[in-house]
C-alpha cells in the first residue's frame, strides 16, 4: 500500500470510529428515550428488567414468526413457485406449536410472580402517607407527624393557552410536593373524596388507584435523592391532565428538618390566621388577593372572566348567588355543592382567601356588590 | 278477495317505493349492505371525532379544544367505533355471508333481522344527539367508569344509556338470528365440522354476545337506577362499590374484545388459503383455538383492573389466564403461516390485507402479552402503551378484516370488480398511516404519558405529532376505501364467473355474480367428502 493509500485508510478508519462512537451513543439515547423508564427504586428496576424480558421474547419470537412469513411470502409466491403444495393437517405439529409457546409463557410467569409478591408487601412500613384524591389535586396527610396540606398544578394557565412558554416541568409541576426520606420504606394509603383518580410515580414503578370509599396500599423506598414526577392516570373529569405527581425525596436528615419547618409553618399560619381576622380588612387589601386565588383555585372551571362553561360550570358575572345575600355565597364556597365538582373549599384555602376570592367575585366580571367580606365572618361562618 | 286485493303492488312514488324497500326488507342479503351502509357512515363519524382528538394532541398545550369538549370527543370516538363501525360491519358480514356460505335461503328469522338493524339508527340518534345537550355529551370515556358517569355524569348520561340498551338489544336480536340460522339452516351434507371457518368463528362469537351483552345491560341499568331512583351499587356514601362497576363492565367488555376480533380471525381463515392456493393448514385446531379463546374470555376480566387494589391471589390468577390466552392465538398464527408455506401465492388486495392483519394483528398481541404481566402492568396501565396495545389488535384486526373481507366478496355481492392498483394503493398507505399513528404511541405510554389527556409535558411532543401526522394520513385513505368502493360500484369492470378468485372454496362461489337477491331456493348439492366424514364421525 502507499503512503497515500494508508493515509486514506488511516482516515476512513477515523472515519469510521467516529460514526461507530456517534451511533453508539445515539443508540444508548434512543434506547433511553424509547425504553421503560428504569426508575430509582429496587423494585422499578426488576419492573424494567422484567419489560426487557417479555419484550426480548416478543421480539425473538417476531423474528422467527415473521421470518417465517416473509420467507415464504418470497419463495413460494406464484412466480417462483407455480404448483402449491397439498399437505395439511399435522397432529404433532400442533402439539409442538402448543407446548413450546406454554413452556416460553411458564418463564415468563416464574419472574413475574417473584416480583408481584414482593410488590404486593405493604408490612412493616417505616412511614405512612394518607394520600386523598380529588378534582383535580392530591391532599398528603402525613400519619404518624400529623401535618397535610394540597398539592396543586403550579403551572400558569397562560402557558397551557400558549402565550408564553412552556419549560421542561410544564404540567408536571405542584406548589406542594410530596417529601418523603431516602432509604426508608414509605407506605402509601390511597382514597379518593369524589372520583377514582390513580397516583403514579414512572420512576417508582407504583400505581394505584385511589378509589372513593376504598383504601388501596402500595409502598416505595427511594435511595436516590431528588425530585420525580408523575400524573394521575386515571379519567377524572376535565382537568384529568392537570393532576400531576411530584415527590421530592430527601436525605433522611433534611426530611426531619422539613417536617419540623412544616410544623412551625402549622403554627404560625394558626397565628396568622388570629391575626388577620382580629383586623378589618379594605377593598384594595382583598381584590389583588382575591384575584390571585381565584385564577389559581376557580378559573379553571369558571374560567378567568366569569363566564363558566355551561350549566355544569356555571357563570359568576351576573350569577344570583355572587349577587345575593353574602351569606349564601360563603356558605357556597366553604361547603360546595354535594356531587359535583364544586368541592367545598372550607378544608383547603384560609379565612382570609375565602373572604378574598369571594369579595373579588362580587366586585369583578361586571359584578358591583360592593361587599367587603371580613376574614372573621368566614370564620365564624365555618 | 278483500286479502287478494292487498298485494296487489299499488303505484307508488319511486322515492316512497325506495324507502319502503329497504325500511321493511327482510332480505340477507339487502339487511346485511344496510348494516356495512351504516357501519361506514359511523366509521366516518367516528373517525372525525379521532382527527379532533389527535389535532389536538398534535402539539403540548390547549389549541383547538377545551378539556371538556376534548373528554367528550375521546369517549364518542371509542363508543362509536367500538358498538357503531365494528360491530355492525360484523353483522353486516355476517348477514351477507353465512347464508351463502351454509347453502340456506335466507336468514333464520328474517323480520327480526329487519327489526335488530332498524333500532339501530335510533340508537345512534340517541347518543350523537346528546353532544347538542345543555352540559355536553358523554365525558367519561367509552369505559364509563362509577363514579365519574353516574353521581358526576352530565344530564346527558341518561340518553347514552337508552342508547347503549338499544344497542345491547340489537346485538343479542342479531347474535341469536345467526346462531339459529347456523345451527338450523344448514344444507344437508354441512355438517359443523365442513362448514367454512367465517361461519365457526361468527358462531362463537354469537354464544359471546349473548352471554356479554345482557352483563352490559345489567351495567348500564344499575346507573340509571343509581342517577334517578335513589339506589347506591356503585356510590361509596350509599354503601355501594364503585370497583363492582368495573367488574360488571368487563365480565362484559374482554368477551367484546374477542367479538371484534373473532370473525376477523374468520374472514383470515377464508383469504389467506384462496391467494396461497393451499388447503387451511389446521382447520380442526383453528376452530378448536377460537372455542378455547371464547371460554379463556371470560376469566381474565380483571386484567383491566389491577391496579384498582385486587388481592394478590386474584392478580395471579388473572395474569395466568391472560397469559394462556397467547397460546390458542399463537395457533392460529402458526396455522396461517404454514397455510402460506410452500403455496403458490399471489399478492390481491385481500390477501394484503389480511396479510396485514395477521402481522399486525400479532404485534398488537406481543403487547397484550406484556401487559399481562402484573408488575409490568403497573407501569403499562392507562398510558398511551395501552392506546397502541389495543389499536394494533383493534386496527388492523377489525378494521384490515373487514376492508379485506369487503375487497374479497364484493365483486361477488355487486358483480362488478374494484380498481386493482388503487386497492394496492390504499392497503399500503394504510399500513404506513397505522404504524406511524400508532407504533409512537407504544414509546409515549413507556416513557410515562397517561391516556386520555387533552395535554402532555414537552417531554411527549415528537412522538405525538409523529402520531397526529400518521392520523392525518390514516383519515385521508378512508377517503380513498370510499372512493374506491364507489368506482367499484358505479363503473367497475363487470366480473361473469361465479369463481371470481381461482383458488377460492365455499359455497358462495358457485352462486352467479353479481349474486342473485334471492339464493339456495333449493339446497346445493354438497359433494361427500371421505376425509371430513371420517372427521365428523370421531
Amino acid at each position: 500500500m502507499t503512503r497515500n493509500g494508508r493515509r486514506i485508510g488511516a482516515f476512513f478508519g477515523q472515519i469510521c470510529s467516529i460514526v461507530l462512537v456517534t451511533f453508539g451513543f445515539a443508540q444508548a439515547a434512543l434506547a433511553q428515550a424509547l425504553d421503560m423508564r428504569e426508575g430509582v427504586t429496587e423494585i422499578s428496576q426488576r419492573v424494567q428488567s422484567l419489560h426487557h424480558l417479555s419484550l426480548g421474547v416478543c421480539i425473538v419470537v417476531g423474528i422467527v414468526v415473521f421470518g417465517a412469513m416473509f420467507y415464504t411470502m418470497y419463495s413460494h409466491r406464484r412466480s417462483r413457485h407455480p404448483t402449491p403444495a397439498k399437505f395439511h393437517e399435522s397432529t404433532p405439529v400442533e402439539i409442538i406449536w402448543t407446548i413450546i409457546p406454554t413452556l416460553i409463557l411458564i418463564g415468563m410467569a416464574v419472574p413475574a410472580t417473584i416480583t408481584l409478591i414482593d410488590i404486593e408487601d405493604n408490612s412493616d412500613p417505616d412511614l405512612t402517607v394518607l394520600v386523598t384524591a380529588s378534582q383535580w389535586k392530591w391532599h398528603y396527610q402525613y400519619i404518624e407527624a400529623d401535618i397535610g396540606f394540597f398539592s396543586n398544578l403550579s403551572t400558569p394557565q397562560d402557558a397551557i393557552n400558549n402565550l408564553v412558554d412552556k419549560d421542561e416541568n410544564y404540567i408536571l409541576e405542584v406548589d406542594n410536593p410530596l417529601v418523603i426520606p431516602t432509604g426508608q420504606k414509605v407506605r402509601f394509603l390511597m382514597t379518593s373524596g369524589d372520583v377514582i383518580h390513580s397516583w403514579w410515580v414512572p420512576d417508582f414503578a407504583v400505581k394505584q388507584d385511589a378509589i372513593p370509599g376504598f383504601i388501596n396500599e402500595a409502598w416505595t423506598r427511594v435511595d436516590v435523592p431528588g425530585i420525580y414526577r408523575g400524573q394521575c392516570t386515571e379519567l377524572c373529569g376535565m382537568n384529568h391532565a392537570y393532576m400531576p405527581v411530584v415527590v421530592e425525596v430527601l436525605p433522611e436528615e433534611e426530611f426531619l428538618t422539613w417536617i419540623e419547618d412544616q410544623r412551625v409553618a402549622a403554627a404560625l399560619a394558626g397565628e396568622q390566621a388570629i391575626a388577620d381576622r382580629s383586623r378589618t380588612w379594605t377593598m384594595e387589601e382583598l381584590m389583588p388577593i382575591g384575584e390571585e386565588v381565584y385564577i389559581a383555585q376557580c378559573a379553571t372551571c369558571h374560567l378567568p372572566d366569569g363566564v363558566g362553561q355551561g350549566i355544569r360550570y356555571p357563570a359568576l358575572a351576573g350569577s344570583e348567588i355572587v349577587n345575593g345575600p353574602v351569606e349564601a355565597h360563603i356558605e357556597r364556597v366553604l361547603n360546595g355543592v354535594v356531587d359535583t365538582e364544586m368541592q367545598a373549599w372550607a378544608p383547603q384555602l384560609s379565612d382570609r382567601d375565602i373572604a378574598a376570592v369571594i369579595t373579588y367575585e362580587r366586585n369583578s366580571f361586571g359584578n358591583d356588590t360592593g361587599d367587603i367580606v371580613q376574614p372573621l365572618t368566614v370564620f365564624e361562618s365555618r | 278477495m278483500i286479502a287478494h286485493a292487498d298485494t296487489i303492488p299499488k303505484q307508488r312514488h319511486p322515492l316512497i317505493a325506495f324507502i319502503l324497500r329497504w325500511l321493511l326488507t327482510t332480505n340477507h342479503k339487502e339487511i346485511g349492505t344496510l348494516y356495512l351502509c351504516l357501519a361506514f357512515l359511523l366509521f366516518f363519524i367516528g373517525g372525525a371525532m379521532a382527527m379532533v382528538v389527535r389535532l389536538e394532541l398534535f402539539q403540548p398545550g390547549l389549541q383547538f379544544t377545551q378539556p371538556d369538549f376534548y373528554n367528550q370527543m375521546v369517549t364518542l370516538h371509542g363508543l362509536i367505533m367500538v358498538f357503531g363501525a365494528v360491530m355492525p360491519a360484523f353483522v353486516g358480514l355476517a348477514n351477507w355471508l353465512v347464508p351463502l356460505m351454509i347453502g340456506a335461503p335466507d336468514m333464520a328469522l328474517p323480520r327480526l333481522n329487519n327489526f335488530s338493524f332498524w333500532i339501530l339508527p335510533f340508537a345512534f340518534i340517541l347518543l350523537l344527539s346528546s353532544m347538542f345537550m345543555e352540559g355536553g355529551a358523554p365525558n367519561f370515556g367509552w369505559t364509563f367508569y362509577a363514579p365519574l358517569s353516574t353521581t358526576y355524569g352530565p344530564p346527558s348520561t341518561d340518553y347514552f344509556i337508552l342508547g347503549v340498551h338499544l344497542m345491547g338489544v340489537s346485538s343479542v336480536l342479531g347474535a341469536i338470528n345467526v346462531m339459529v340460522t347456523i345451527l338450523n339452516m344448514r344444507a344437508p351434507g354441512m355438517t359443523l365440522f365442513r362448514m367454512p371457518l367465517f361461519v365457526w368463528t361468527w358462531l362463537i362469537t354469537a354464544f359471546l354476545l349473548i352471554m356479554a351483552m345482557p352483563v352490559l345491560a345489567g351495567a348500564v341499568t344499575m346507573m340509571l337506577t343509581d342517577r334517578h331512583f335513589g339506589t347506591s351499587f356503585f356510590e361509596a356514601s350509599g354503601g355501594g362499590d364503585p370497583v363492582l362497576f368495573q367488574h360488571v363492565f368487563w365480565f362484559f367488555g374482554h368477551p367484546e374484545v374477542y367479538i371484534m376480533i373473532l370473525p376477523g380471525f374468520g374472514i383470515a381463515s377464508q383469504i389467506i388459503p384462496t391467494f396461497a392456493r393451499k388447503k387451511l393448514f389446521g382447520y380442526h385446531s383453528m376452530v378448536y383455538a377460537t372455542v378455547a379463546i371464547a371460554l379463556l374470555s371470560f376469566i381474565v376480566w380483571g386484567h383491566h383492573m389491577f391496579t384498582s387494589g385486587m388481592p394478590l391471589a386474584a392478580e395471579l390468577f388473572f395474569m395466568y389466564a391472560t397469559m394462556l390466552i397467547a397460546v390458542p392465538t399463537g395457533v392460529k398464527v402458526f396455522n396461517w403461516v404454514a397455510t402460506l408455506w410452500r403455496g403458490s401465492i399471489t399478492f390481491e388486495t385481500p390477501m394484503l390485507f389480511a396479510l396485514g392483519f395477521v402481522i399486525m394483528f400479532t404485534i398488537g398481541g406481543f403487547s397484550g402479552l406484556m401487559l399481562a404481566l402484573v408488575p409490568a402492568d403497573f407501569q403499562y396501565h392507562d398510558t398511551f402503551f395501552v392506546v397502541a396495545h389495543f389499536h394494533y389488535v383493534l386496527y388492523p384486526g377489525a378494521i384490515f378484516g373487514t376492508m379485506a373481507a369487503v375487497y374479497y366478496w364484493l365483486p361477488k355481492w355487486s358483480g362488478r370488480m374494484y380498481d386493482e392498483r388503487l386497492g394496492k394503493i390504499h392497503f399500503w398507505t394504510a399500513t404506513i398511516a397505522v404504524n406511524l399513528t400508532f407504533f409512537p404511541m407504544h414509546f409515549s405510554g413507556l416513557a410515562g404519558m397517561p391516556r386520555r389527556v387533552v395535554d402532555y409535558s414537552i417531554a411527549f411532543a415528537d412522538f405525538n405529532m409523529v402520531s397526529s401526522v400518521g392520523a392525518g394520513l390514516l383519515g385521508l385513505t378512508q377517503i380513498l376505501f370510499l372512493y374506491i368502493i364507489v368506482k367499484a360500484l358505479t363503473s367497475g369492470e363487470k366480473v361473469t364467473d361465479a369463481q371470481v378468485w381461482e383458488g377460492a372454496e365455499g359455497l358462495e362461489w358457485t352462486l352467479p355474480s353479481p349474486a342473485p337477491l334471492h339464493s339456495f331456493h333449493t339446497p346445493p348439492e354438497i359433494e361427500p367428502d371421505e376425509a371430513h366424514a371420517a372427521a365428523d364421525n370421531v
